[in-house]
C-alpha cells in the first residue's frame, strides 16, 4: 500500500498530502513520514536520537492535528529532523516515539521548512483498506 | 468549487481594474467582494479567490467591502491579497485573515554603492550572509536571550533591539509603527510558542523567504522626486531587501489559536464556512486574546527583521571594509504584510474604528498621515512589494486614493501562479541556479528543491500587478529594482 501521495492543484503557494494507513497508528505514522520527508532528504538523516510524544485529543481528527503540529513543534525548539515515527494509539490518545537527530546545514540536504498544519480539507476517513487522510500544510 | 477555471460569470466590471461580486453571489454575504486586476489578471485569477473572499465578505460586522488585490491567490481562509475591515464592537478577528506567519513583512536598506563596486563582491556578500542570516529548516540564530529578555522583546519589538545594540535610532521610525505594537502581552502566548521561538531571533525561515541584493537602474526610477526622499538617488545604486516574518513563534500562535477559535465559534453563533475561516468577536475574551498574542508575534516578526538588518550592515561593513555610516546604509521602510490592526477610516461618511485584517497586502497610508514620521510626512508611506527572485521587485509610495478606496491598503507580491510540485517538476534547482548565474544573479539556498519551487515562471507578472495598483491609484510606483544576488531561505 502506498504510503501517501501529493494531491497536485490543491494549495498553490503549499502542499497538500493524501494518506493511507491499514490502520490508525500506520495512517499517522505515514502521516508523519510526509511532514519529515518534505523537511529534509531521510538518506541523509540518521536515528541518533529518541524522542517521545504523549497526548489527548476529543477524536481522531484532533488528534492528528496534534501530533503532526508537535512535530513542528520540537523541529523548531530542538532544531530537529525527525527520520521515523513509532506511534501507538488508543482510542482518542496516543503514545509515540520518534527518531532523529540535530539538523547539520553541512550534512543534510534540506528541503521546507513547514510552518504549520493546516485545517483546509484535513479529515481522518475509514475506507475498506483501512484509513485516510488529507493534511495540507503551510510552508 | 476550486477545479472551475475563469471567474464567475456574475463577475462585474466596476472600473478597469476594479471588479466586484455582489451580496447575491453567495448566501450570507453581508458586502459586497471587490477584486483588483487588469483583465490579464482577472481572466488567470486562480478560482479557489472567488470563493474566499465571499466566504470573508459573510463574516460578521464587515465594512464596504470584502477585498483582494491583484496578486492575490488561494489562501486559508482568506485569500492571499485578501483585505477586510470588522466593527469593533460588532466584528470579529479572524486568524486567517492574518495568516500562520504573523507579520510577515519586507524591508528594504539603501547603500551608496553602485552595483559597479558591488559585482565584484556579490558572491562575498551572499556567502557571508548565508553564514550569518541563518536559513532554512530549523534554522538558529545568534542572539542568546533568556525567557525575560524574549518576554520583553515581545513587548517592545525594534526598541528591544537598538537598545541592545542591533540597529540605529533612526531605524524605528522608518518601521511600520515604530515596530512595536503596543498592545502585546506575553501572558497570551503559549510556553510552547515561547520554545518554539527563543533561538529563532534573526533566522530567515525558509519557502519563499529572502534576502537580496538589488540595484535600482536608471531607467527603472519612475518618480525621481520621490525616490530620492526615501533614499535612491544615484543611478544603478544598491539597495538590500528582506522578506520574512515571525518565524516558528508567530507559526504556534497561529496553531494554537487556530484550535482555540475553532471551539468558539458555535458559542458566538458564528458559521463556519470553512475550518480555516475560524474566528471570534473582537471584543471577545478570546478575541481580544489572540489579538494580544499576535502583536507578541508582530513585534517579534519587526526584532526578527531588525536583527537581520544588523547582520547585512556588519556583513556589508567586512566585505568593504568602511562602516555601515560611511556606506550611508539607511533602512527605507519596514512593512508588515500579515497582520491585524485598529485604524480609523471613514466609513460611508463617518469616522470609525475598525480592526483592518491584511493578509498578503500592504498598509499604503498617504502623505500627511498622523502615522507617518516626520521624514516622510511629505511623501506618504513607502510600500515595499517584493517579486520573485528572477523578475525583480518594486518600491511604491501610499496614496489619499487606497484610504478612501481600500483602508489605506495595497498589494504586497507577485502572487504564486504555479503549484510547488508543478514548478520543480519544470526545473531543478541546480540548473535554475546556474540559469540564473548567467544572467547575473548569484543565488544560493539552504535548499535545492526550495530553490526550484521559487522559480520566477511560478509567479505572476510583477509588472502587471503594479500596473493595476497604478491605475487603481491605491499606490503609486517610485522604482523598480532588479535582483542581482539572492539568500533564499
Amino acid at each position: 500500500m502506498k504510503k501517501y501521495k501529493v494531491l497536485e492543484d490543491v494549495a498553490i503557494a503549499d502542499i497538500a498530502f493524501e494518506i493511507y494507513g491499514k490502520n490508525l497508528n500506520e495512517l499517522f505514522e505515514n502521516a508523519a513520514l510526509a511532514i519529515f520527508e518534505e523537511s529534509a532528504d531521510l538518506s541523509k538523516v540518521e536515528n541518533k536520537e529518541k524522542k517521545s510524544i504523549k497526548l489527548n485529543a476529543d477524536n481522531v481528527e484532533d488528534l492528528l492535528y496534534d501530533f503532526l503540529s508537535e512535530i513542528l513543534f520540537l523541529k523548531d525548539k530542538d532544531s530537529f529532523l525527525f527520520k521515523k515515527s513509532n506511534v501507538k494509539i488508543d482510542k482518542n490518545s496516543l503514545k509515540a516515539e520518534l527518531s532523529g537527530e540535530q539538523i547539520d546545514r553541512e550534512k543534510h540536504e534540506l528541503r521546507n521548512d513547514i510552518k504549520a498544519i493546516t485545517l483546509h480539507m484535513f479529515k481522518v476517513e475509514k475506507t475498506k483498506d483501512g484509513y485516510k487522510a488529507v493534511v495540507v500544510v503551510d510552508v | 468549487m476550486e477545479q472551475q477555471s475563469g471567474p464567475p460569470k456574475e463577475l462585474k466590471q466596476v472600473s478597469e481594474v476594479v471588479w466586484e461580486l455582489p451580496t447575491s453571489y453567495k448566501k450570507g454575504m453581508l458586502v459586497p467582494a471587490r477584486i483588483y486586476g487588469t483583465k490579464k489578471l482577472i481572466d488567470a485569477m486562480d478560482p479557489g479567490v472567488y470563493n474566499q473572499v465571499t466566504n470573508v465578505a459573510c463574516l460578521p460586522g464587515i465594512q464596504k467591502y470584502s477585498y483582494c488585490m491583484p496578486d492575490g491567490h488561494w489562501g486559508y481562509g482568506f485569500p492571499i491579497g485578501g483585505v477586510a475591515a470588522f466593527d469593533v464592537d460588532t466584528g470579529v478577528i479572524s486568524p486567517g485573515g492574518i495568516g500562520f506567519d504573523i507579520n510577515c513583512g519586507m524591508r528594504l536598506v539603501t547603500t551608496n554603492l553602485t552595483i559597479k563596486e558591488v559585482e565584484p563582491k556579490l558572491k562575498e556578500l551572499v556567502n557571508t550572509f548565508f553564514q550569518t542570516v541563518p536559513s532554512g529548516v530549523g534554522a538558529k540564530g545568534f542572539v542568546k536571550i533568556n525567557n525575560n529578555q524574549f518576554n520583553e522583546l515581545m513587548v517592545d519589538g525594534s526598541k528591544w533591539c537598538i537598545e541592545n545594540g542591533y540597529g540605529w535610532k533612526e531605524d524605528l521610525e522608518r518601521t511600520e509603527g515604530y515596530g512595536k505594537i503596543d498592545w502585546a502581552d506575553p501572558a497570551k502566548v503559549s510556553d510552547k510558542a515561547k520554545q518554539r521561538g527563543i533561538k529563532q531571533i534573526g533566522t530567515l525561515g525558509s519557502g519563499n523567504h529572502y534576502l537580496e541584493v538589488q540595484v535600482a537602474q536608471a531607467a527603472n526610477i519612475i518618480d525621481e522626486e520621490i525616490a530620492a526622499k526615501f533614499g535612491i538617488h544615484t543611478p544603478d545604486q544598491v539597495v538590500i531587501m528582506v522578506h520574512c516574518g515571525s518565524r516558528g513563534f508567530g507559526h504556534q500562535i497561529g496553531t494554537d489559536y487556530l484550535r482555540i477559535f475553532s471551539g468558539v465559534m458555535k458559542k458566538y453563533n458564528i458559521p463556519v464556512l470553512d475550518r480555516e475561516l475560524t474566528c471570534a468577536p473582537f471584543a471577545s475574551d478570546e478575541g481580544q486574546d489572540y489579538y494580544k498574542a499576535m502583536a507578541c508575534a508582530a513585534n517579534m516578526a519587526f526584532a526578527n527583521r531588525q536583527v537581520i538588518l544588523h547582520r547585512i550592515r556588519e556583513g556589508f561593513s567586512k566585505v568593504f571594509n568602511r562602516s555601515a555610516e560611511a556606506m550611508e546604509m539607511h533602512m527605507v521602510y519596514d512593512v508588515a504584510h500579515n497582520v491585524a490592526k485598529v485604524e480609523e477610516h471613514d466609513v460611508d461618511g463617518k469616522r470609525k474604528k475598525v480592526v483592518v485584517h491584511r493578509k498578503g497586502s500592504t498598509r499604503a497610508f498617504p502623505p500627511n498621515h498622523p502615522e507617518l514620521p516626520s521624514i516622510y510626512k511629505k511623501t506618504g508611506q513607502p510600500v515595499i512589494i517584493g517579486g520573485s527572485m528572477e523578475t525583480g521587485s518594486y518600491l511604491l509610495v501610499g496614496t489619499e486614493k487606497a484610504m478612501e478606496d481600500t483602508f489605506g491598503t495595497t498589494a504586497h507580491g507577485s502572487g504564486r501562479t504555479m503549484s510547488r510540485s508543478a514548478a520543480k517538476r519544470q526545473i531543478r534547482g541546480d540548473k535554475l541556479q546556474k540559469d540564473m548565474e548567467n544572467r547575473g544573479i548569484y543565488v544560493k539556498s539552504a535548499s535545492m528543491q526550495g530553490l526550484a519551487e521559487e522559480a520566477g515562471f511560478a509567479y505572476k507578472d510583477i509588472n502587471e500587478v503594479v500596473e493595476t495598483l497604478k491605475i487603481a491609484g491605491i499606490s503609486k510606483p517610485v522604482v523598480q529594482l532588479r535582483p542581482r544576488a539572492n539568500v533564499k531561505g
